[in-house]
């Protein structure tokens, strides 16, 4: 294969898993502009869409249901999480909700790991022929899939944060808390609502991914802190930034994995955190001033 | 350190001491060990956590460098352990002091982040350079430690070493802390701001702290991995083991130099008496973290003082807060 061709296919390759590092760093920049919180659970949420997915369809649930309810569960559960563990703790330095993710995190993946077992487990692809080809470059076809649909959620992303009263809501109360709060807005809503958003989005890119990667209880650890390197890279708070930072995470990843060394794919994300970091610590989108996080 | 504190650390000295000749079994007595060896760990992030305001997500990775330092240059090349003990320790420092310099500049939490990335590569480098770490396989053979000829080759004489370097420590941080490098400290963790027209330099502070507490965690690494003659990547050089730290100090209470020997304490045989559940411990141990944020915001140490002065006649109520005329 020609470089040019073999550039082709980890390009594609590379937006495809990139497309999912968006929807979960776009999950880490929700909640992050509602509350200020890191949620370290957020790698959870994409691990149990995936896995849910892998029970609904055991038991018989044709596919596309079965993802429509383990998306709506697992936001279920980010409801819980924030009803139940994050407000009681309104008024406290923000380290403890975050270890309170981090908690929740372990608590998750230890209960996953009970539920389904240490192993791998296969989902089946969306429909459509096994692969696809592109020019020069072969990918399955849930490649396809994972980019349409994962485009198609940051679109309506989009509308609703623009478009609906809730979605303005939700960004005035990102914008400025106690302007939101003079006209009527709830931020304790408007944070529930960002968990569940943010839990729906991971669900949904967990259950996408999981038929090309396999599903397991200690998936999300590495897709949730290769998210939030998206996140930062992009502009922690900005949502384009969290899109653009995912893509170009995944396409280095990729080029990393097939020119340099598959071993140390995993550490690009980092190295990429790092470079951000000591160059341009707004990110690429992020706003120009500094602090906050 | 006052008349208290003084009392406090000849009580806690004492007690040290005593506990291995009470718990005379040999896994009891390891286990101590271990508890002394993370709470050098947490007695230096809790300096970088509760008194400069900086969160480090990455502590397992100075903590390895400090372990593979000292594996490597005692186990393949035969370096006088206490002279690589002392070149792990400089080398966990001289990486902190690159990562610190350029995100310690900025305020707010790019320091977590930063140490977070620094975590994952280092973990990941132990698995990948397999000439140098060994990989998944680890180090082997590493030395014993000995003093002047006396080998500190069982669980109780190497519990002493331990102890002896961790109440080292802990007296060095009680006397930081009150010193007037650590009242700067505490003014920053207030207000950066105001420690800075007051002549801090805040920057330079909170590398100075985020060095020195890579550094305790380098010289717990050593002391590990001449303790267990063996390392590898798992379970403790990876980022389960720096959220492990971070829960250590605040589960013992931020700022708080002894609460750092009870969350270590607490964490460790937490962590040890959990492992007979099987594979429930992972998720016994999570949400026990959960509600002990919810239900104890001081950590343990700030519970016992609240429990120990509801017990006192009632301490005079504060003056009213004065009204703060605004111009």
């Amino acid at each position: 294969m020609s470089i040019w061709a073999l550039s082709l296919q980890f390009l594609c390759t590379g937006l495809t898993i990139g497309s999912i590092y968006a929807l979960i760093a776009l999950g880490f920049t929700i909640i992050y502009n509602a509350s200020g919180v890191v949620n370290f659970a957020q790698g959870e949420f994409v691990m149990l869409g995936a896995l849910l997915a892998v029970t609904l369809t055991a038991h018989g649930v044709p596919l596309v249901p079965a993802l429509v309810v383990s998306v709506a569960l697992v936001t279920l559960l980010g409801c819980l999480l924030e009803r139940g563990f994050i407000r009681p703790l309104a008024g406290r330095p923000v380290i403890t909700p975050i270890i309170v993710t981090i908690g929740a995190s372990i608590t998750l993946r230890g209960v996953s790991m009970l539920a389904w077992g240490k192993d791998a487990l296969p989902l089946a692809p969306l429909p459509g022929p096994p692969t696809v080809a592109l020019g020069s470059a072969v990918l399955q076809f849930q490649s396809v899939w994972v980019l349409g649909i994962s485009l198609v959620a940051m679109v309506c992303l989009r509308l609703f944060f623009d478009r609906t009263l809730t979605g303005r809501a939700m960004r005035a109360n990102a914008a400025n808390r106690e302007g939101a709060l003079l006209v009527g807005i709830n931020p304790g809503r408007m944070v529930m609502l960002s968990f569940m958003f943010s839990a729906a989005i991971g669900a949904l890119a967990g259950a996408l991914i999981a038929p090309i990667t396999l599903a397991s209880y200690e998936m999300g650890t590495m897709l949730g802190l290769k998210g939030f390197s998206a996140a930062i890279l992009g502009g922690l708070g900005s949502s384009p930034g969290a899109i653009l930072g995912g893509l170009l995470l995944g396409v280095l990843e990729s080029f990393a994995a097939g020119f340099i060394s598959s071993g140390y794919k995993d550490a690009v994300a980092f190295v990429v955190l790092l470079l951000v970091l000591f160059l341009r610590p707004t990110g690429l989108l992020g706003a120009r001033k500094l602090g906050g996080l | 350190m006052g008349a208290r504190a003084r009392y406090g650390f000849v009580v806690a000295a004492v007690l040290v001491a005593v506990l291995p000749l009470l718990l005379s079994n040999g896994y009891y007595q390891s286990v101590l060990v271990f508890i002394g060896i993370n709470a050098i760990v947490a007695l230096g992030l809790n300096l970088l956590m509760g008194y400069a305001g900086q969160i480090s997500l990455g502590h397992a990775a100075f903590h390895a460098m400090g372990a593979y330092a000292s594996g490597i240059l005692t186990a393949t090349y035969h370096v006088n352990p206490w002279l690589a003990m002392a070149c792990s320790v400089v080398f966990a420092s001289a990486v902190a002091l690159v990562v610190g310099v350029p995100t310690l500049k900025l305020s707010g939490h790019y320091l977590a982040i930063a140490t977070l990335g620094v975590g994952m590569i280092v973990s990941i480098v132990l698995v990948q350079w397999v000439s140098l770490t060994g990989g998944t396989s680890g180090l082997t053979d590493i030395p014993t430690l000995s003093v002047a000829g006396f080998p500190l080759n069982s669980d109780l004489r190497y519990y002493y070493l331990v102890w002896g370097v961790c109440l080292l420590l802990t007296l060095l941080s009680i006397n930081l802390v009150n010193s007037r490098f650590g009242r700067a400290l505490r003014a920053i963790h207030v207000s950066e701001v105001a420690a800075a027209t007051c002549g801090v330099n805040v920057a330079r502070l909170k590398l100075q702290v985020f060095v020195l507490s890579a550094a305790y965690a380098g010289l717990a690494g050593s002391l590990y991995a001449h303790y267990v003659h063996f390392i590898s990547p798992e379970r403790r050089f990876g980022f389960p083991f720096s959220i492990e730290a971070v829960v250590m100090v605040v589960l013992g209470g931020l700022g708080n130099i002894w609460g750092s020997l009870l969350g270590s304490g607490t964490v460790t045989a937490l962590g040890e008496f959990l492992r007979q559940f099987g594979d429930y411990d992972v998720a016994a141990f999570g949400l026990i973290l959960m509600l002990a944020m919810i239900f104890l915001p001081q950590g343990i140490s700030g519970g016992l003082a609240r429990i120990t002065l509801r017990r006192r006649p009632a301490p005079t109520p504060a003056a009213p807060p004065q009204e703060v005329a605004h111009r």
